[in-house]
């Protein structure tokens, strides 16, 4: 069970001199329970990348396979494949629509064929799992902060218990705490449920701390996938596509080349208290 | 199937054509457009016809780009060409039914598709050669001497400009929201007419939000930006006729003489 590309272009408005390659000869597999992290800079083809997972997007060039099936082939059921990958976008405000919060996260499965009554239930244990009460279940969607509106979004994808979970940065727009409610809820749901989540962030703390892979984008290619621990090491090239290495690895890094016994590989502040080799 | 509108799309190029001051081009336009009205035998049209290839190829849009532009209008074309063909009384030379193919009927439906088309290609041909910027400071200064009469001239281009600089960004943002909903298993293809239409709503909702949104973020930026409408305002870069713009004048008054004369022959 996994998700692959292989060779895969994709160019925005081809034929047009907008034309832009936005993927150059992406290959990539991504396995059955992995916790991928996505970085790369603005405009690196992240959205674009994922959204090839489930099909909304059709490469210019290359193949996309979904359990070693074509996802493009003549009879491939797409809408299936999007009900077990789901998919939730970079801006809230694209998938809000209905008059009421619970409706909306109840949208998805009742596309899934479930009854009314299942579909609610389905909505409201999502909502519970973002964080959103009881109290917010009849509100209007766009009344919402932009927070809330994340939580909400977050919700109506979860409610459809995908096998694989793609996020689109999930917490651009939330506060500290809303932010690690949403990453230890991925987590906790990875691990319970046992599904993929790949998470696209800007964040090199919460990649460090949550992924167990890392693929750095950079200009429309692939530019490094390992582990974060491994990637990190490479913080001068990091820097120079934009993007950097967590701040306690810095930090450790400073404190070794000042001459003290540390881990200067520390990417976490767990690890890096572990790594101060302190006898505290 | 959204790319396929091109109304009020630009393409940048640097040829003659893009050159010219946006009035010769709303003039001419104008011209074309009269001139297809005019013509009432093969000659006009073939001078017509002629003239508006010449210009295509004088502007150096991909001819592709520009006949994209008539997919939008297909099934319109269709349908004035269908009631052409039957609905136009004279000799009948098939018949089945209600329906009765007549000689006039094909004659009319043929120049009744020409004219439609050339009406579309034409009017593209202007917005794709000239930015939507500049074609409402042609249209502002065009119709200036409206201002005398109380029309607030300014402000319609303005809102013209404005309207047409957002076509692309609700065609952009109709193109995320359905992708959004798609991926929550939404689906817009099957079903009958009554659940296509129910399906559109995961998309206009959001649509119609975003696009009050815009407007009203655009609005106080005008106003964060002391926009107070037309009077007094100068421009910065202000329309001045060339010597290009005098020769394409000239050109549009041969044009139209030859196209009337075409009438008498
Ligand atoms: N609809 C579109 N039409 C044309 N070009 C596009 C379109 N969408 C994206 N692009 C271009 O493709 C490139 C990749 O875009 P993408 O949205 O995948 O970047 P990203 O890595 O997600 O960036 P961000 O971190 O800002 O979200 C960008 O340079 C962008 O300008
Ligand atoms: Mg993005």
């Amino acid at each position: 069970m996994s998700i692959k590309l292989e060779n895969v272009n994709y160019i925005y408005e081809d034929g047009t001199i907008n034309r832009f390659r936005a993927l150059k000869d992406i290959n990539l597999e991504v396995n059955d329970g992995e916790f991928v992290g996505l970085i790369g800079h603005t405009g690196s083809g992240k959205s674009t990348l994922i959204q090839h997972f489930n099909g909304l997007v059709k490469p210019t060039e290359g193949v996309v396979s979904y359990n070693g099936e074509d996802i493009f082939g003549e009879k491939y059921n797409r809408k299936n494949l999007r009900l077990e990958v789901g998919l939730v976008f970079q801006y809230p405000e694209h998938q809000l629509f209905e008059a009421e919060v619970l409706q909306d996260v109840a949208f998805g499965p009742r596309n899934q064929g479930l009854s009314e009554k299942e579909a609610l239930i389905k909505a409201k244990e999502a909502l519970a799992l973002v964080g959103i009460g009881e109290n917010y279940y009849n509100k209007s969607p766009f009344e919402l902060s932009g927070g809330e509106k994340r939580k909400v979004a977050i919700a109506g994808i979860l409610a459809m218990e995908p096998k694989i979970l793609i996020l689109d940065e999930p917490t651009a727009g939330l506060d500290p705490k809303g932010r690690d409610n949403i990453l230890e809820l991925l987590k906790r749901i990875h691990g319970e449920r046992k599904i993929t989540v790949i998470l696209v962030s800007h964040s090199m703390e919460d990649i460090a701390k949550y992924v167990d892979r890392m693929i750095v984008m950079n200009k429309g290619s692939i530019m490094y996938d390992d582990s974060p621990k491994k990637i990190f090491r490479y913080h001068k090239e990091l820097e120079e596509i934009g993007l950097a290495a967590p701040q306690i690895t810095y930090l450790m890094q400073r404190l070794k080349e000042s001459g003290y016994d540390v881990d200067e590989n520390a990417t976490t502040i767990e690890e890096a208290l572990k790594g101060l080799n302190i006898n505290a | 199937m959204l790319k396929d509108i091109t109304i009020g799309q630009y393409y940048r190029e640097n040829s003659i054509i893009h050159r010219l001051d946006p009035r010769v081009k709303l003039f001419g336009t104008m011209v074309f457009l009269v001139s297809l009205f005019v013509a009432d035998n093969i000659f006009g049209y073939i001078i017509a016809t002629l003239a508006l290839l010449g210009v295509i190829k004088l502007s150096r849009v991909p001819f592709k780009f520009i006949v994209r532009g008539l997919k939008a209008i297909v099934i319109l074309l269709l349908i004035s060409v269908s009631f052409n063909l039957f609905t136009t009384p004279g000799t009948i030379i098939w018949k089945f039914g209600i329906l009765k193919l007549t000689y006039e009927g094909i004659y009319n439906a043929f120049f009744m598709a020409v004219r439609l088309i050339y009406l579309i290609i034409g009017s593209s041909l202007m917005t794709l050669t000239t930015t939507p910027n500049d074609l409402t400071d042609g249209l502002e200064k065009a119709l200036g001497f409206l201002n005398k009469i109380k029309i607030p001239v300014h402000e319609i281009a303005m809102m013209m400009s404005i309207a047409l600089r957002f076509i692309p960004i609700l065609m952009e943002e109709t193109d995320k929201i359905m992708k959004a909903q798609r991926a929550r298993g939404a689906d817009f293809e099957s079903g009958g007419v009554l659940r296509r239409a129910k399906s559109m709503v995961p998309i206009l909702v959001p649509l119609l939000i975003s696009a009050f949104r815009r407007a009203n973020d655009l609005a106080t930026a005008m106003d964060a930006r002391c926009y107070r409408g037309g009077e007094g305002r100068t421009k910065m870069k202000p329309l001045r006729y060339k010597k290009g713009d005098g020769i394409a004048y000239l050109v549009y008054v041969i044009y139209l003489g030859l196209i009337v004369g075409a009438n008498y022959l």
